[in-house]
């Protein structure tokens, strides 16, 4: 059922677009390569950012300097007896979304994929967004250098809903 | 921020790395992620081209306009600081339809049109408007309704029911974005004063 909902968003939405401009008399030839030359346009601007965010995030991520980060953290989280076998994704889960879906990984491979911790990485995975290439890549692409409150915002969202995301996995699905 | 972020992942990257004798490896990541990101960028171009293109249809033919109309209200709510009718909101809704559907790649061609929308909108250029700062909060805190990538990770790994996280990563969700809006809204409302 989900693989043909994921398999047929695509051609149902072009379909139906294309469908509803040939009816409206659009020169929807014309109009298509009008678009897609802004796309073209658009991803090759976007390329610098990417390299500065790819490197960036790599020797970081290459250094294992994530490491001491986690080892820093982790006195606080036993204090609040936050699940720490969790705590290695939720610090790398702002940072680098390819990054964090190995630790989703190693997590699974490892606890299991049925068992708490591989729960709630798995929605942790699933109802969060990279932060740091999210704010690079937009904000980098109409030259924003002042981003306001934009980052406080985030990060502070970011960590309730990990907090969410930890107390609906422990009490809704493993106590039903 | 970004400059700083920035800095810190390098700095502290480069510095552990020289630390524990790691160098070697940070010269093949360096040389292999600047790669990456131009096959990134070009990898890119197609479905970009792909979804501008054919969103420009849908724009000409008046359907995007259509399907605004119905949203309005959302939006009007959440950046009242864009004028009705505006392509800022279309591009905007395009984009959180996208991410909702997990068409991550159009959610991205969307997103720096709607994010370019928003900068015309802009009075101090270089600044982030509240609208701007809404745009992406409301990104970073996720809207996709089904994760897929995860759902197919828990199959490869064996899970006996690996759809079973839908329930909770969509309530998950729900609640992260609108705790993100709630967030968003607060620290506009101090900016002003």
């Amino acid at each position: 059922m989900l693989d043909i909902i994921s398999l047929g968003i695509v051609p149902f939405l072009v379909i139906i677009i294309v469908i509803h401009g040939y009816l409206k008399n659009v020169d929807i030839y014309d109009a298509f390569t009008e678009g897609a030359l802004e796309g073209l346009k658009t991803a090759f601007k976007i390329i610098p950012n990417l390299i500065a965010i790819f490197i960036a995030i790599g020797v970081f991520r290459g250094s294992k300097a994530l490491d001491i980060l986690i080892d820093s953290v982790s006195p606080i989280t036993k204090i609040i007896r936050f699940p720490e076998e969790i705590l290695p994704l939720v610090l790398i889960r702002p940072l680098s979304g390819s990054g964090a879906l190995g630790v989703v990984r190693d997590i699974i491979s490892h606890y299991g994929p049925d068992s708490l911790p591989g729960i709630t990485a798995s929605v942790l995975m699933g109802s969060s967004e990279t932060i740091f290439y999210t704010m690079a890549l937009y904000f980098g692409s109409v030259g924003v250098k002042d981003h306001g409150h934009t980052l406080r915002a985030a990060l502070l969202s970011y960590i309730i809903s990990v907090f969410i995301v930890v107390f609906i996995s422990r009490y809704l699905l493993f106590n039903i | 921020m970004i400059n700083t972020i920035w800095f810190l992942l390098v700095f502290i990257g480069i510095l552990y790395g020289a630390l524990t004798g790691n160098l070697g490896d940070i010269n093949n990541i360096i040389i292999d992620q600047a790669t990456e990101g131009v096959t990134f960028g070009i990898s890119l171009m197609g479905v970009m081209a792909f979804w501008l293109g054919i969103m420009n249809i849908a724009e000409k033919s008046g359907l995007i306009r259509a399907i605004s109309k119905v949203f309005r209200p959302l939006v009007r709510f959440i950046f009242p600081e864009v004028p009705a009718n505006h392509p800022a909101e279309r591009w905007m809704l395009m984009n959180f339809i996208a991410n909702m559907f997990g068409v991550g790649n159009g959610a991205t061609a969307f997103g720096l049109k709607a994010i370019r929308e928003l900068d015309s909108l802009n009075a101090h250029k270089g600044r982030a408007t509240n609208a701007m700062a809404m745009f992406l909060i409301i990104n970073m805190s996720s809207l996709q309704l089904v994760p897929l990538t995860v759902i197919k990770l828990r199959h490869d790994y064996g899970s006996k029911a690996p759809t079973d996280i839908i329930g909770i990563t969509l309530l998950a969700t729900t609640l992260s974005t609108i705790v993100a809006i709630i967030i968003g809204k607060m620290f506009e409302r101090r900016r002003k004063c």
